[in-house]
């Protein structure tokens, strides 16, 4: 199948509601152009669309691959969880989340969040918060293969990730 | 009830899932980690630092006081590192 696959079909699981939420959790990759316009297309009141793509370093040179492992079931429950928050708290037209999982090579794409909203501000709040949250939450583990053929361990959560989380916590929704 | 490990949880315990007999006295999270380092060398050793294991009862993020009632499924990782 193509790398660049334009609909669900190959994802482990899929799930779209009501509200506009989409949430993929794949081992192949994704476009994030095509899933732009899939949010957009007929949408008359979107007025902001807000991307965030998390992308594989390679750590100075260091690594040849991440590999992701992932909790099936529960990875595409949590993300879910957290996108619905996103929608109780800004005014969104659509949400997609898209969480890839296997051996990962440097440059390429680990994670998509596309909101869009009629105004900018709660596009860019809501992909951040979603950020932030799945970071800490969605059950995905790194762990890093070498270039020199060595296995370089799980990669350890890092305490500012958490504290990129809680600050939500405190956080008021923007007014629609 | 069926356990599920991951990452290196699950490379310390040597395999990623298991079904076992809850026994009666044991009724949260925190006395199933017990009776399960209690177990043998390998689970000891996977909750050795039982402050970074988290846990999931069916698929939802859960405390180590939480009760087990109900729950069908137990998993048991590291803090998470995606994205």
């Amino acid at each position: 199948m193509s790398p660049h696959s334009p609909s669900p079909i190959g994802s482990d699981e899929t799930r779209t509601n009501s509200a506009g939420i989409t949430v993929r959790i794949q081992a192949e990759d994704f476009d994030a152009g095509r899933e732009i316009a899939a949010l957009t297309e007929g949408n008359g009141n979107a007025g902001a669309v807000v991307t965030f793509t998390g992308l594989c370093r390679d750590e100075d040179g260091r690594l040849a691959a991440l590999e992701l492992e992932h909790y099936p079931g529960m990875a595409e429950a949590e993300i879910t969880r957290i996108a619905e928050e996103a929608c109780r708290r800004w005014p969104l037209g659509g949400l997609t989340v898209i969480h890839r999982h296997g051996r990962i090579v440097p440059g390429a794409n680990i994670v998509l969040v596309v909101a869009v909203s009629r105004h900018r501000r709660a596009a860019f709040e809501a992909a951040e918060f979603l950020m932030d949250y799945l970071k800490t939450r969605a059950p995905f583990w790194k762990k890093e293969h070498l270039r020199d053929g060595g296995d370089g361990g799980w990669v350890d959560a890092r305490d500012s990730d958490t504290r990129d989380a809680d600050r939500w916590t405190a956080a008021r929704p923007v007014d629609p | 009830m069926q356990l599920r490990y991951f990452a290196w949880v699950r490379e310390k315990v040597g395999f990623d899932a298991e079904e076992i007999d809850l026994p009666e006295t044991v009724t949260t999270v925190a006395g199933l980690l017990d009776w399960l380092a209690a177990r043998d060398d390998a689970h000891a050793a996977a909750f050795a630092d039982r402050g970074t294991i988290r846990v999931a009862l069916d698929q939802m993020h859960v405390e180590h006081d939480a009760p087990l009632t109900g729950a069908r499924e137990a998993a048991f990782f590291p803090p998470m590192t995606g994205g």
